[in-house]
């Protein structure tokens, strides 16, 4: 009896689900996209690009990640998932490379083509990767920052990853460029916060009270940039602050001049190209290995501007 | 508390445990039979041989906790102490060069002894079992952190150590049916567990301590001796699950864990095992364990948008507890 009453609940709720889920993916090319995350900002403007790019070419995409980046594991659950859905291309963005080789192996045996996003895979597998190009995206950065402060001067950086690609690249592309372009401007300390408002802004509080003459600091992500602006105003410094990525904090901090402006990525972009990626490859077409997805510095003056708004995130 | 007096009701415990274990195994069946109807991609051996891979890390944790709960506990510790044993293996693999079978016993070891101490906690100390191991599951989160300085270690001089997890033994002998190693390790702590809680002294007063602790302590046993160990077995467990999380990702990844021990939670009530004690099985908490991963892979195979796979699971949990509930009423 109850066994039965139970059974149909559960039978009646997977029914229901069962029923919309193939409707929908039954004729169109199924991508099915892996993400780093899933319900953080930023993925979900990936999200949105990718959606906007299935109507656009007329495909049907899933789009999934694991709750927080470091779930390791719960993002092969999904990847071993959607391998067995069979689609016919995947969209991966790694949170580990290697964990993840042997079910790409899988798939490319099984002639799945693989398109990688955001920081890429550190393997031969996928076709291409739709990416921010961060070292441009840096130096971009620089060239801000060196407008805003004259031309010469001290500046620092305050990273979020010693480690990691996006954080190598963005402190990399920041210090090479003030190296090359601006021989009158020192960067006078480079540390790393791990992208924690927290520590980010004991740290610029150290940088500043270390190097009272400093012009300026750079703030590798969003958690870095926040700190560093949080440090500057506990000081009641008058540092120039460029930050990196959006947020509905860093966004109030530009509108309100603690920060002079950030550099902001295209995270509907590199939603769009992954899917546009998948469907060329499908289609035989050549790819190149780095698709740049773009990256744009917004400011006050600019942040309301329909191509800006629409790539920042709260 | 419909189970009292803790020994003599055993042949009851038994009987309701294996009544919960039909209507468990029945949901699983139910949900196997609708997701193979639905999508011809479900009931694929390659399919079934990763819904059994994604359950291998959650059911040792399961299986650990189940411990505990019927002990009338609870264990929060059991998502990062699983990463800190994996931290540990690293340690005494990566970073100081031990051989692969210290490594592992190391993690193993690690386990028990933080069992050991959040046992010692909850009976010594009279700590809550609740805030005991909470407390222990921050401790361990940052102990993981430091030890590894918050990066993944790799496990790249270790050669075969990802075999553990990944490796097929089975599939050597039947290479139609690769069942992973790490899934038959899961396979044999549960009958080890199984058998300890049927066949021991440890099994009998596990049951003892949830069903009437007071009774147990009033006839002259020494109470906190067992609940330690019991604690200890768990941690023990939880230190299998560490290496075959860090078998399977060739990597200690030190900012895992927490939020893990709230699936493995999950799987033992679906599995039937009472929160309130006295009342639990192994085979329950594996068939728990399964419908949570069946669900999850179902619902991915099926595209379902990952919000809705969240609400069903939710759904699916309060509907299996209600189920029991109903049925307790009527028995």
């Amino acid at each position: 009896m109850l066994n039965r009453r139970s059974l149909i609940g559960a039978i009646s709720a997977v029914a229901m689900l069962a029923a919309s889920g193939p409707a929908l993916a039954q004729d169109q090319v199924d991508i099915a996209l892996i993400s780093k995350g899933f319900q953080h900002q930023f993925w979900q403007a990936v999200k949105a690009g990718a959606d906007q790019a299935a109507a656009d070419l007329g495909v049907s995409v899933t789009f999934e990640g694991p709750e927080s980046e470091s779930q390791v594991d719960r993002q092969m659950d999904m990847l071993a998932a959607a391998l067995s859905r069979e689609p016919d291309a995947i969209g991966f963005a790694a949170l580990d490379s290697q964990a993840a080789l042997p079910l790409l192996q899988q798939a490319n045996d099984a002639g799945i083509p693989i398109i990688a996003f955001d920081s890429g895979v550190d393997s031969d597998i996928p076709l291409a990767t739709a990416t921010t190009d961060n070292v441009a995206a840096a130096a971009l950065a620089a060239d801000v920052m060196a407008e805003k402060i004259g031309g010469e001067g001290k500046v620092a950086v305050v990273g979020h990853d010693q480690t990691s690609r996006t954080g190598i690249d963005r402190v990399e592309g920041f210090v090479n460029r003030m190296k090359e372009a601006y021989p009158n401007i020192e960067v006078v300390s480079i540390q790393y916060g791990g992208g924690d408002q927290l520590q980010s802004t004991e740290i610029t509080k150290s940088i500043l009270l270390a190097n009272p003459d400093l012009d300026g600091i750079f703030g590798s992500n969003e958690g870095s940039a926040i700190g560093v602006a949080n440090g500057k105003q506990e000081l009641g410094s008058d540092v120039v602050v460029i930050g990196f990525d959006s947020g509905a904090a860093q966004k109030s901090m530009i509108e309100n001049g603690v920060m002079a402006g950030a550099i902001t990525q295209n995270p509907v972009g590199i939603g769009y190209q992954t899917v546009q990626a998948a469907v060329a490859a499908l289609n035989g077409e050549d790819l190149p290995k780095v698709i740049d997805t773009g990256f744009y510095y917004y400011d006050a003056t600019n942040m309301d501007d329909p191509e800006i708004a629409a790539v920042l995130y709260d | 508390m419909t189970d009292t007096a803790a020994p003599a009701q055993k042949s009851g415990i038994r009987m309701t445990g294996a009544f919960h274990r039909l209507l468990a195994f029945s949901g699983l069946i139910a949900l196997v039979v609708v997701f193979s109807l639905a999508s011809p991609n479900f009931m694929q051996t390659q399919n079934i041989l990763a819904i059994l891979q994604a359950t291998a890390v959650n059911g040792v944790l399961a299986i650990a906790v189940t411990l505990v709960i019927i002990t009338g506990g609870i264990d929060l510790s059991v998502g990062t102490l699983m990463t800190f044993c994996a931290v540990i293996a690293g340690v005494f693999l990566t970073y100081w060069g031990l051989p692969m079978p210290i490594g592992i016993l190391g993690a193993i070891l690690a386990g028990a002894a933080s069992g050991l101490i959040s046992g010692t906690v909850v009976a010594k100390l009279k700590v809550p079992p609740f805030i005991a191991t909470l407390g222990m599951m921050l401790i361990l989160k940052g102990l993981s952190l430091v030890i590894s300085g918050t990066r993944p270690i790799y496990f790249n001089d270790t050669p075969g150590f990802n075999q553990i997890a990944l490796g097929s033994v089975v599939g050597q002998i039947i290479p139609a049916v690769p069942v992973p190693n790490g899934v038959m390790i899961l396979f044999l702590v549960a009958l080890l567990t199984a058998f300890i809680l049927g066949k021991t002294a440890l099994g009998r007063y596990t049951f003892a301590l949830g069903s009437n602790e007071e009774a147990v302590r009033l006839s002259g046993v020494n109470v906190d001796r067992w609940k330690i160990g019991v604690y200890a077995l768990s941690g023990a467990i939880v230190g299998v699950g560490g290496v075959l999380i860090a078998s399977r990702l060739n990597s200690a990844q030190p900012a895992l864990g927490q939020g893990y021990e709230l699936e493995a939670i999950a799987a033992v009530v679906i599995g039937g095992t009472s929160l309130s004690g006295g009342r639990g099985t192994v085979l329950g908490t594996l068939i728990g364990a399964l419908i949570i991963s069946v669900l999850a892979n179902g619902l991915r195979i099926l595209s379902v948008a990952q919000e809705w796979q969240t609400v069903v699971t939710g759904t699916i949990i309060i509907l299996a507890v209600y189920a029991d509930i109903l049925r307790r009423r009527k028995l």
